[in-house]
């Protein structure tokens, strides 16, 4: 049996408010279970509207998002909460982390809403800690080191691999990342894109990388122009 | 559970503010709860200051004023109970003991009190404790005295002092009793009652002073020393009031009755536990008005609270969306603001227990002593509890606000943060 597509986008548009132009239009838009997808687009290309759309926060007006073959419009308000915390993991642009909570606690947040999440860290390396010391090691942050320190003194680029730990945690299977390596350093970037990558290709999940920075796109197994497919984009555009 | 050791991590991470919200709300707390006790303990203590007492008996006035100046010793008693007409009542079949009392006198503003040793074996007080001498013994002589604790410590007396006595009540009597003093033979112990205040002396002394006298004046030209005077006939013509206790309480209506319909002159009995009841709910107003304002003091600290929550929804704006991406539903948020505001009156409120405890052990005898009244912390009355379950009842009150807001941005936000 093939596994679901991660993401399905069907002629979808959306609009803030009825009277509204759309912001969002949409023909089609697959990830494959799996796949790497790298998304591109200037800002204001309608990237973080996708996003909520894709996480479930907002619901389209008209079409249809399919999330691991779910219908996000057939849910419920907090059916789509639950769905998030099991099968998705965020990464946002910069200040990913809650300040109050140690690195390990921050990698472990979404295992304290997700009994699947925590279950399946559990079952794969034991317990809930142990797995979010593993994908900090594998992400190339010293976890003794690190875990010891509070995360405001943690540089950009360390609190980044942390949000990325975060995550994959409990192996989701789709990761959402909104402009991730934005606050980095250009020679960082790289880094922390291959580290991503290789570490969604091990946990098996589909990856949605959204960045203006087409320089990136050369690590993702495929490459996607938001303004190509958003058409109200497009007519901005034009 | 989670959501409870995240609120708490949050509120750790933001412990100035909330240490000021707790403390904030703990003084209101103490303020309250003082007032309410010592509103408690003045009640009390107000019901305590004559026990095992089944009537008060004295000319026909308003029981409050025969009440007034019996027991508290305030006021003027209008006319006297004849000395035949106590004496019926005191050997009524009915009637256990009686303790008669004579009053008009001072010394340096402290009522005199002329009674019989009767007083010091029935006279009760607070859960019917009697009262017991610091130093000396009760009077014997015609012209000893006993004093009150407090007469004789803010006079400066012990055992075998002399003192005056001067006619009339306050400060302002001139007229003194200078040919007969009187002796101190014994000091009471404190009691928090209206008897740390009196002068205690012999209704044969209180005669012995007044042999010279008629019509409230020295008669001139006649002088009788204290020596004559012990030698004649010193029972008194009348008394102010006396005290009965019964031998059944069942029988209290019935004699009361008796006094009442006294023919041979116009008596009044009270029982004392009621017209206390009266007088006091005669004074509730202030008592209200007090805790009017401590009241009005926590509405001040729980909306400092609801303000420091609302200034700090917007820092943690951000908090909020990174918990909704990470999966958290709109009702965990509103839980962990609501559960925030729970954690902060709960401990505003264990800490206002707390310093209030501390400042009734450290400075409660003091009090106490200055009130004439016995003042203890522990353990709370039912209306403390309900009072302390108001506090924390409106702390969630404040909590809505902050709390329905918190949820609101979280859903208008989702998970773009607008920064």
């Amino acid at each position: 049996m093939t596994r679901a597509p991660a993401l399905e986008v069907d002629r979808v548009s959306f609009r803030w408010r009825r009277k509204d132009a759309p912001v969002l239009e949409i023909e089609r838009l697959e990830v494959g279970a799996g796949e790497r997808l790298f998304l591109g687009g200037p800002s204001g290309s309608g990237k973080s509207t996708l996003l909520s759309l894709v996480a479930g926060v907002l619901v389209p007006g008209d079409g249809r998002v399919r999330v691991l073959g779910h219908d996000t419009r057939v849910l419920s308000g907090p059916g789509r909460d639950r769905f998030r915390a099991d099968h998705l993991g965020v990464i946002f642009q910069m200040f990913n982390l809650l300040p109050w909570l140690p690195v390990l606690d921050n990698v472990m947040l979404p295992c304290r809403f997700s009994h699947t999440r925590r279950n399946r860290a559990e079952q794969r390396d034991g317990s809930v800690a142990a797995q979010a010391r593993r994908l900090l090691g594998r992400l190339g942050l010293d976890a003794e080191r690190v875990l010891a320190r509070p995360v405001t003194e943690l540089s950009v680029g360390q609190q980044q691999r942390v949000a990325a730990a975060r995550a994959l945690i409990g192996a989701p299977e789709l990761v959402l990342a909104d402009e991730p390596t934005s606050a980095l350093d250009a020679d960082r970037r790289a880094d922390f894109v291959a580290l991503l990558t290789e570490q969604c290709g091990e946990t098996g999940a589909a990856l949605l990388f959204v960045s203006h920075d087409r320089a990136l796109a050369a690590a993702f197994d495929r490459h996607l122009e938001l303004g190509e497919i958003n058409r109200v984009a497009q007519e901005a555009g034009a | 559970m989670n959501l409870a050791s995240l609120a708490w991590r949050s509120l750790w991470n933001r412990r100035g503010t909330a240490a000021l919200v707790v403390v904030s709300i703990a003084l209101s707390v103490v303020l309250l709860l003082g007032v309410e006790r010592l509103r408690d303990q003045a009640r009390t203590s107000f019901a305590n200051t004559v026990s095992g007492v089944d009537l008060v008996v004295g000319a026909r006035t308003g029981p409050v004023n025969l009440l007034l100046y019996s027991v508290f010793r305030l006021g003027e008693p209008t006319s006297n109970v004849s000395w035949e007409s106590y004496r019926t009542f005191a050997e009524h079949d009915r009637v256990k003991w009686t303790v008669p009392l004579s009053l008009g006198d001072s010394h340096r503003g402290f009522p005199v009190v002329a009674t019989n040793r009767d007083y010091f074996e029935h006279y009760r007080y607070g859960d019917r404790r009697s009262l017991k001498l610091a130093e000396g013994e009760e009077f014997d002589g015609v012209f000893d005295a006993v004093l009150g604790a407090r007469v004789a410590r803010e006079l400066g007396y012990s055992v075998g002092d002399r003192i005056i006595v001067a006619h009339g009540g306050g400060e302002m009597a001139h007229t003194r009793h200078d040919d007969k003093p009187f002796f101190v033979t014994g000091i009471l112990e404190p009691t928090g009652t209206p008897v740390d205040q009196s002068v205690h002396v012999s209704l044969e002394g209180f005669e012995a002073i007044h042999v010279d006298w008629r019509g409230g004046a020295p008669v001139p030209g006649l002088s009788i020393s204290a020596e004559q005077a012990r030698r004649m006939d010193l029972t008194p013509s009348g008394i102010t009031a006396f005290l009965v206790g019964l031998e059944s309480r069942v029988a209290v209506f019935g004699v009361q009755r008796d006094v009442n319909n006294f023919q041979d002159e116009a008596l009044m009995a009270i029982l004392p536990r009621l017209t206390l009841q009266q007088l006091w709910d005669l004074l509730a107003v202030g008592e209200r008005a007090l805790l009017a304002v401590s009241l009005l003091v926590l509405v001040v600290a729980l909306v400092a609270m609801m303000s420091a929550l609302l200034t700090g929804l917007n820092e943690r704006r951000r908090e909020m969306a990174i918990l909704r991406a990470l999966g958290a539903r709109p009702w965990q948020i509103f839980a962990l603001i609501l559960g925030e505001t729970l954690l902060l009156t709960v401990l505003g409120a264990l800490l206002g227990v707390v310093v209030m405890q501390a400042v009734v052990a450290a400075a409660g005898a003091w009090l106490g002593s200055a009130l004439g009244m016995t003042i203890s912390a522990w353990p709370p009355s039912p209306r403390e509890w309900w009072l302390l379950a108001a506090v924390i009842g409106g702390g969630l009150v404040a909590g809505l606000w902050p709390a329905t807001r918190a949820c609101l941005n979280a859903l208008q936000d989702g998970m773009t943060v607008r920064l």
